[in-house]
């Protein structure tokens, strides 16, 4: 008679050992499941930010261009000079503008993707945001920088259309306007709002694709008329979605240097000023300065965008 | 009655939307065939194929290619090591600073470039490393591991938990089951979130000027190009191997993760 199979098979050898520690502390696994990643980004990535912030507090020695290493809020206090608070204020006008023109084309797409598009259409819509969201950003830059060319296409086609006095009206005015449509801020605004507008679509899509359409049959029913349910119904809530595409928009042109360098004046942004006083400059206080003041800014948004729920529809 | 047609003109806004997102990006291909090489005149004077044998001569475009495609899997490799143990951490364990784990992991991607950048920069500085290959692939594995992360998180949580405890009580130790349960289970969402991370890598620009010294990837050298213009058509045809690398592997993390709930690329 042989013995029965026991019901505890015995140890194989360290790999079951493990497992059998694994089961008994589970906090254990976790512990080494969590910790290569997060000393990676704790290290690299907090200990990085920290260091920003450091070298905000250090100042440049203005003679010898050497960085003092001691605690001071004389770099802080140069950013509220004039030419630097100038190029703050543009920046947040520029990112306010993108934000608003994202939000504007983005919408009727979103719309259409969350409401009506079906099975074909519906790959088409996502893999026709998608794409564009992750394709090359310097190639979509460089492709606008031979649109808006003042020898390209778009003067072509105005030429073509007769339109050309139209379009050399929009550049004579002042503030937006500029020699060619490449060296213009509208030019800068109109890529910024092209490289920007799948962070828009997005969120906005996700959160439209909630929309009951009950509560939309339900306006209907009530004698809403389709202007009435959209402004009434649909656009409060779109309106976390919304939110929540405008803080990339607004994030994303806040940091970009490579757009206001390629298409437009030469008119500075806080990306810009950052990147030329820590190169050619050689101030990385005054850039560590700079670069706090998206952080900041973005921590005062991100704050108002939760109290209005933009988070859920991330 | 509400009808649950769209309007035409809403119709016209979607399709015309889609549009001015794709068009741009055929002129990049039209002008590497222009015999203009001095403006953007449109439309071009003539049409040529000469500029990919002039590429191809070029010597300064094959290192930053190299090195470009250097750093991409070294920091693809390094992304989906880190992303898919914090992913598995994630999945359905619920601890203490979870939350903060997961804004931690975000924060590289949702904080604008340059201030990733210029951390990184400070971080050098202030400890005296001297730039090299590897402190670009730092930068770029850190802001690819919420890529790779993000896809798996997605798989782990549609994955049932039973079939894990099934494995166990069949006998498996928690090595075989990785190997044999898991792994399969999680294969098409980590080969998308690699295939995105090293899209994402090759054609990062604004971390790596700040981490690259006197370096060239593929990008800043474009870049070069974009500010002060040689052979333009040269650039184009640079555009268009850019373009392809990293369209192809964002192509296939659609196919290899569509249809389930956690089609990949719905958030960069």
């Amino acid at each position: 008679m042989t013995s029965p199979t026991p019901a505890i098979l015995p140890e194989r050898g360290l790999a079951d050992r493990l497992t059998a520690l694994f089961w008994r502390h589970p906090r254990l696994l976790l512990a080494v499941l969590l910790t290569p990643p997060l000393l990676w980004l704790g290290v690299v990535y907090l200990g990085s930010l920290f260091a920003l912030l450091l070298q905000s507090f250090y100042s440049i020695d203005e003679f010898s261009g050497m960085v003092n290493r001691e605690f001071t809020l004389k770099t802080y206090a140069e950013l509220f000079r004039a030419q630097n608070l100038d190029i703050i204020i543009r920046t947040l006008v520029m990112s306010a503008a993108v934000t608003i023109g994202c939000a504007i084309i983005a919408f009727p797409i979103a719309y259409y993707a969350a409401r009506f598009a079906r099975g074909k259409w519906k790959a088409i819509f996502y893999l026709g945001v998608m794409l564009p969201l992750w394709s090359s950003y310097l190639v979509k830059v460089y492709a606008w920088k031979l649109i808006l060319a003042k020898e390209g296409i778009i003067t072509w086609a105005a030429d073509g259309v007769g339109l050309s006095m139209i379009l050399n009206a929009i550049l004579a005015i002042p503030g937006i306007g500029g020699n060619s449509l490449s060296t213009s801020p509208l030019g800068t605004f109109i890529v910024f709002v092209y490289v920007w507008l799948p962070y828009m679509i997005l969120p906005m899509q996700a959160a439209l694709e909630r929309v009951p359409t009950s509560m939309l049959e339900a306006s209907a029913d009530l004698g809403a008329s389709r202007a009435q349910t959209f402004r009434t119904v649909i656009l409060p809530l779109a309106m976390p979605g919304v939110i929540a595409g405008s803080i990339f928009t607004f994030s994303l042109t806040m940091g970009d240097y490579i757009i206001p360098q390629i298409v437009g004046t030469s008119a500075r942004f806080i990306g810009l000023a950052v990147y030329q006083l820590q190169g050619t400059a050689g101030n990385i206080p005054l850039a560590a300065a700079f670069a706090v003041v998206p952080i900041v800014i973005m921590l005062i948004y991100l704050t108002i965008a939760k109290r209005k729920g933009a988070f859920d529809a991330l | 009655m509400h009808s649950d047609r769209a309007s035409l003109g809403l119709k016209i806004a979607a399709v015309g939307g889609l549009l001015f997102l794709h068009l741009p990006i055929l002129l990049i291909f039209l002008y590497a065939f222009t015999t203009e090489d001095k403006s953007y005149q449109f439309p071009p004077p003539g049409l040529t194929t000469q500029w990919f044998g002039v590429a191809w001569e070029r010597e300064d475009i094959w290192p930053p290619l190299y090195l470009s495609l250097w750093v991409a899997t070294i920091a693809t490799v390094l992304a989906m090591i880190l992303g898919t143990l914090v992913s598995a951490a994630m999945a359905r364990t619920s601890f203490f600073g979870r939350e903060q784990i997961s804004l931690l992991i975000i924060l590289p991607i949702a904080l604008p470039g340059v201030i990733t950048g210029m951390s990184l920069r400070s971080a050098f500085s202030i400890m005296d490393i001297p730039f090299s290959t590897w402190t670009i692939i730092l930068g770029h594995a850190t802001f690819c591991i919420v890529i790779v992360y993000n896809n798996a998180v997605a798989r782990f949580r549609r994955l049932s938990g039973g079939i894990l405890e099934a494995s166990a009580d069949l006998g498996a130790n928690s090595f075989q089951t990785f190997r044999y349960v898991l792994l399969p289970n999680l294969g098409t969402a980590l080969l998308a979130g690699g295939m995105l991370a090293f899209a994402l890598s090759f054609d990062e620009v604004i971390v790596t000027t700040f981490t690259a010294g006197q370096q060239s990837t593929l990008p800043i050298w474009m870049l070069q190009e974009l500010v002060r213009p040689r052979q333009r058509p040269v650039t184009n045809v640079v555009a268009i191997v850019v373009f392809t690398a990293t369209f192809v592997p964002i192509l296939i993390a659609y196919y290899l993760t569509r249809g389930g709930s956690e089609t990949a690329g719905a958030g960069k």
